[in-house]
């Protein structure tokens, strides 16, 4: 039996396979699966922005943020026998779903650079993106095979 | 000073009901006159609700809805945002192009359905603000809205991220309507920032102490 474990905004969580992590319509938020397929635990960030540190409230709420959620994820997979150096990972969403005038909304394509900046400096290589662009993503994660899934309202269903 | 919605008085509270039950009823009757149709309006239930809550009512995250975001200047800063069902973009499709059995989906693909479905906007939002800056004497610009047909939760990662530091709740108006025995579920939610929030109590007379 698996269960379906789900991820709410600027939340994280770990599992091991067959459970499944979904995190549902991620706009400019970035959702980050990793996995580790020896031990086949994997874990979902969902994050919203890309610095706490340019936050005031950052240090409270560090699993909104691109730079200290995916350390705190590393940290639970690898207490349930993970090892970061065989750690991969799997990104979607950065969307920008509103074209404005104003710079404000471009905060997609910054999420996803951070989301990668952080992993590289963890040493986990992105193995599939599905990134940017103007539409919102369901995501699915499972670490049994190591596929995530998309689902996006007007593009139907992808896997990577 | 106000730090953000959850510091609002239930007098506080009260007052902006009011505002946005008078302002989504000029919003509905701009409408109805753009449509040249009978717009039957319920009264609408106004609060001040978290976004999870907001989702919720529109029908979950992954419900595909029409968002209208309108970035607003002058004495009031923030934005306000229309988030409507299916059948708003195809009453006005259907009304202004002669278009039926529209896919929404698609509206964002052809160039004419998305400017009907804009301006309509355009045109709400404008009425909307002209009640509210002539209730508070406030001056209020607007810029050009923008429009997306999409996820519900993907479409309210933007005012949650841009305003996160308002806190994580708004003014959320409910004021279904029904044009021609169709019902349409229409929400307006309003993030003004928290300088505009103090401004808008200070001009209504609401003390916040």
């Amino acid at each position: 039996m698996s269960n379906m474990i789900t991820i709410g905004i600027g939340d994280l969580k770990v599992c091991r396979a067959p459970d499944v992590l979904v995190t549902y319509a991620l706009g400019s938020c970035v959702g980050i699966c990793l996995l580790d397929s020896v031990v086949k635990v994997g874990g979902l960030s969902h994050i919203m922005l890309p610095d706490s540190k340019a936050s005031m409230s950052g240090s409270q709420t560090p699993m909104k943020f691109a730079d200290s959620a995916i350390p705190i994820l590393i940290r639970q997979m690898e207490m349930l026998g993970a090892s970061r150096s065989r750690m991969k990972a799997k990104i979607a969403g950065g969307a920008t779903m509103f074209t404005t005038t104003s710079e404000k909304f471009n905060i997609g394509s910054r999420n996803v650079e951070a989301v990668k900046r952080v992993l590289m400096e963890n040493r986990i290589p992105i193995m599939a993106e599905d990134t940017g662009l103007d539409y919102g993503r369901t995501q699915l994660f499972y670490p049994e095979s190591g596929i995530m899934e998309i689902r996006a309202a007007a593009k139907g269903t992808k896997l990577f | 000073m106000l730090k953000n919605y959850d510091d609002l008085s239930p007098t506080a509270i009260d007052f902006l009901k009011e505002i946005g039950n008078i302002g989504s009823g000029n919003a509905a009757s701009a409408l109805s006159q753009m449509l040249g149709k009978t717009i039957k309006m319920r009264v609408p239930d106004v609060g001040v609700l978290d976004y999870q809550s907001v989702i919720d009512e529109m029908g979950g995250p992954e419900k595909v809805t029409t968002g209208i975001l309108v970035l607003t200047h002058g004495d009031l800063e923030g934005m306000i945002m229309f988030l409507l069902d299916d059948s708003f973009a195809q009453v006005v499709l259907s009304t202004f192009l002669g278009k039926l059995d529209v896919n929404v989906l698609q509206i964002k693909d052809d160039q004419t359905d998305f400017s009907a479905v804009v301006e309509m906007g355009n045109i709400m939002a404008g009425s909307y603000l002209k009640a509210l800056a002539s209730l508070t004497g406030m001056v209020i610009d607007m810029d050009v809205p923008a429009m997306t047909v999409d996820m519900m939760g993907a479409i309210m990662n933007a005012p949650m991220i841009e305003f996160s530091e308002v806190g994580d709740k708004v003014l959320f108006i409910n004021d279904g309507f029904e044009i021609d025995n169709v019902h349409i579920k229409s929400n307006i939610i309003m993030i003004p920032t928290v300088e505009s929030l103090n401004l808008l109590m200070k001009k209504l007379g609401v003390s916040d102490e």
